[in-house]
């Protein structure tokens, strides 16, 4: 018999029941929850008069809305929904004795980010958020997806999800990247690949020494966007370096049970001999610096590409798709990626918001100035803690020195539910992971990137080659 | 929930691959505690001219003529039929919950996106997977006959065509049994609350950290 996939072993330990159906219950570990896909879920609650089957399985904290510039209190959101929400949160949370990172506590901060930084997620679990990004958790080896609000009542009520076994398949990129390539670049480029249809269906595991050779951050960052591919989880196998990662983390296993776990843990790799039902094979050395020029995250050319003309489509369906892209995005085939002009800048969301991320923006704006042309440049940290993190390595002066803004954690541009949104027809270097029409304001235009490249087409006003590139 | 057996009406064609869900539903109306009066801002961007927030009078305000909901042969619809990956993008149940709002109950295309089309299911709407082929054809009859109407029948999984022509469709039992029956899958889960319990004793047993209180 053939070996298992690492999602192979992750489905049976959390098997509850298989129904004759065909449908399963499969147990969730984990839940993190947010103020906006959540106020219903506990409604539906409260109406059929239930409880939380397991507390303690759930950690919430607040993202989508909260504003970027410091506030003190609920009261002081000023958008009143926003308000209302953050607000509901809090009494929800408080009401069914969940715990909640809320409002001027520094473990706040986008769910993503928060759940490994405090170690609520560890190799071997299950994980559920009502966001679809919760895939980045899948980076310690866990099954991590995003579900809708309904689930996320169903979970409160029954640590459980009803669930179809999904396929497998294995994107394995092997060989080293290059200098300045990043775990961004790296996933842009898998979509560019197989497209943001390709992983559907899929549990997408991410193998290969290139994968084994990106931080723990940089595995998030790659997990993190597989829903992009279409895939609504993305997991990389454990390791040492996985390991290390949970160590004394707040919510990680102590004493006896930390060495048990560590030994368990060891165990979350795919076998040598399980079958995927796909292989994805890229070469790490082909990876270049990514900008996507459209309006779907395949739209992905490599920084020194020319924009691509979609005459040379043969699909009817991907060629309208091109062609009403480049009308919104206002580019035109045939155009260098370097020519697009930036109007603003962001980074961070749960794609690139964490330390290293910073770390590598930071290094890029050391001692430069953002262009004039250039109206706003964003740094927004994941969390509370990274800020602080941040600050302690002195990161926040090179950004203002830069005359970047250095923000409260929080969502931020990413989605633009909060005051910080692109206007009409602004283009936009973005670390973040959706570039859809007007996702960062309406009529805005995203390009998705590493937060090397955001922060360096900050410095110059236009996208520029990291690797070359002299300010 | 309500029961879906047969539904029967017009179809509203959206020529469009890789419709996100916040093209659905765009995040500013994400900011409601609610689950209803989402339609009046489905597809706000493509629908009206003006930039829309919550709150406002939706009837007042400058509609976008060349988009197909705004056009008067498919007012009414029921059935929307679209291309290859619809749903894409975010988790918000929110999406699910515009369309039905609005009043769509079944949606026609050649793939989804996964979390939209399990949220489908869950609000009582019927995502249905047909070959790329027939979605072509469906798109050519439904622009050429004005008021072109489907019938869907749940139970024996058929699209049936004016004309009285079928074509099948794939649906899980599970979803297909919830559907017609109208049922919550809270309650039907709770019924195996023996299972969990028995799930848990084991588990924590083995891996006794995932239970620990925090
Ligand atoms: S940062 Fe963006 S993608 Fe991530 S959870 Fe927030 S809104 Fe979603």
């Amino acid at each position: 018999m053939a070996g298992k996939t690492l999602y192979d072993k992750l489905w049976d330990s959390h098997l509850v029941k298989q129904r004759e159906d065909g449908s399963a219950l499969i147990y969730i570990d984990r839940q993190i929850i947010h103020e906006v896909t959540s106020p219903q879920a506990f409604e539906g609650l409260r109406i059929a008069g239930r409880q939380p089957w397991r507390t303690n399985a759930n950690v919430a904290t607040i993202d989508h809305n909260v504003p970027t510039t410091p506030f003190k209190s609920a009261a002081d959101i000023e958008d009143a929904t926003s308000r209302i929400q953050v607000q509901t949160l809090q009494d929800n949370t408080r009401e069914f004795g969940i715990t909640e990172f809320g409002i001027g506590d520094a473990r706040q901060g986008i769910v993503h980010v928060m759940a490994p930084e405090q170690g609520a997620v560890v190799p071997g679990m299950t994980v559920v958020c009502g966001d679809s990004h919760t895939s980045t958790n899948g980076a310690l080896a866990c099954l991590a997806h995003g579900i809708g609000t309904s689930e996320v009542e169903h979970v409160l009520a029954t640590q459980c999800l009803v669930a179809k076994k999904m396929k497998n398949m294995l994107v394995h990129v092997e060989g080293e990247l290059g200098a300045g390539v990043t775990a961004k670049d790296v996933v842009l480029h898998i979509i560019g690949v197989i497209g943001t249809a390709g992983g559907t269906g899929y549990a997408m595991e991410f193998g290969g020494s290139a994968i084994r050779s990106l931080s723990m951050e940089g595995r998030m960052t790659v997990c993190n966007m597989s829903i992009e591919a279409g895939a609504r989880a993305g997991m990389v196998a454990a390791d040492e370096k996985t390991i290390e990662y949970v160590k004394g983390r707040p919510f990680a296993p102590k004493g006896d049970d930390w060495e048990k776990a560590a030994a368990y843990w060891k165990t979350l790799t795919s076998d040598a001999d399980a079958v995927f039902d796909q292989v994805v094979e890229i070469s790490a050395a082909e990876i270049q610096p990514q900008v996507s020029w459209g309006t779907s995250p395949e739209m992905v050319v490599a920084i020194d590409a020319t924009l691509p003309d979609p005459d040379a489509e043969t699909d009817p369906v991907r060629k309208s798709g091109m062609q009403r892209a480049y009308e919104y995005m206002a580019l035109k085939p045939g155009m260098k990626v370097s020519d697009i002009h930036v109007d603003r800048v962001f980074i961070g969301s749960c794609t690139n918001s964490r330390i290293e991320d910073l770390r590598a923006a930071a290094d890029v704006a050391k001692g430069k100035k953002k262009a004039d042309s250039v109206k706003q440049v964003l740094v927004v940290p994941g969390s509370g803690l990274v800020k602080l993190q941040a600050e302690k390595e002195g990161l926040d002066k090179i950004f203002i020195e830069a005359g970047f803004e250095w923000r409260e954690p929080g969502c931020s541009m990413c989605l633009a539910m909060n005051p910080d949104k692109l206007q009409a027809g602004e283009h936009c270097a973005s670390t973040s992971n959706r570039n859809f029409e007007g996702r960062q304001g309406n009529g805005g235009r995203t390009h998705l990137v590493s937060p090397a490249m955001a922060a360096a087409a900050a410095v110059a006003g236009h996208f520029v080659d990291v690797r070359t590139w002299q300010a | 929930m309500e029961k879906y057996v047969i539904e029967q009406g017009v179809v509203a064609p959206l020529d469009r691959a890789n419709v996100d869900t916040d093209q659905i539903i765009p995040k500013q109306f994400l900011k409601s505690i609610k689950r209803t009066g989402f339609g009046p801002n489905l597809f706000d961007e493509w629908r009206y001219l003006d930039e829309g927030e919550p709150g406002q009078d939706n009837s007042r305000r400058p509609l976008n003529q060349d988009f197909v909901l705004n056009d008067a042969r498919y007012q009414g619809a029921n059935i929307l039929l679209t291309r290859r990956n619809f749903g894409c993008g975010s988790s918000r149940e929110h999406a699910p919950w515009a369309l039905e709002d609005y009043g769509f109950r079944t949606i026609i295309a050649p793939s989804f996106a996964d979390i939209f089309f399990n949220n489908c299911f869950k609000n009582g709407m019927l995502p249905i997977v047909l070959d790329e082929a027939v979605i072509d054809e469906l798109f050519r009859d439904v622009k050429s006959v004005e008021g072109y109407q489907l019938t869907i029948d749940l139970a024996k999984q058929l699209v049936i065509r004016p004309n009285g022509e079928t074509v099948s469709f794939e649906v899980d039992e599970f979803r297909k049994h919830c559907l017609l029956n109208g049922l919550d899958d809270i309650g039907l889960t709770l019924q195996h609350a023996d299972d969990i319990r028995g799930y848990e004793a084991k588990r924590s047993s083995q891996e006794p950290w995932v239970f620990d209180a925090h």
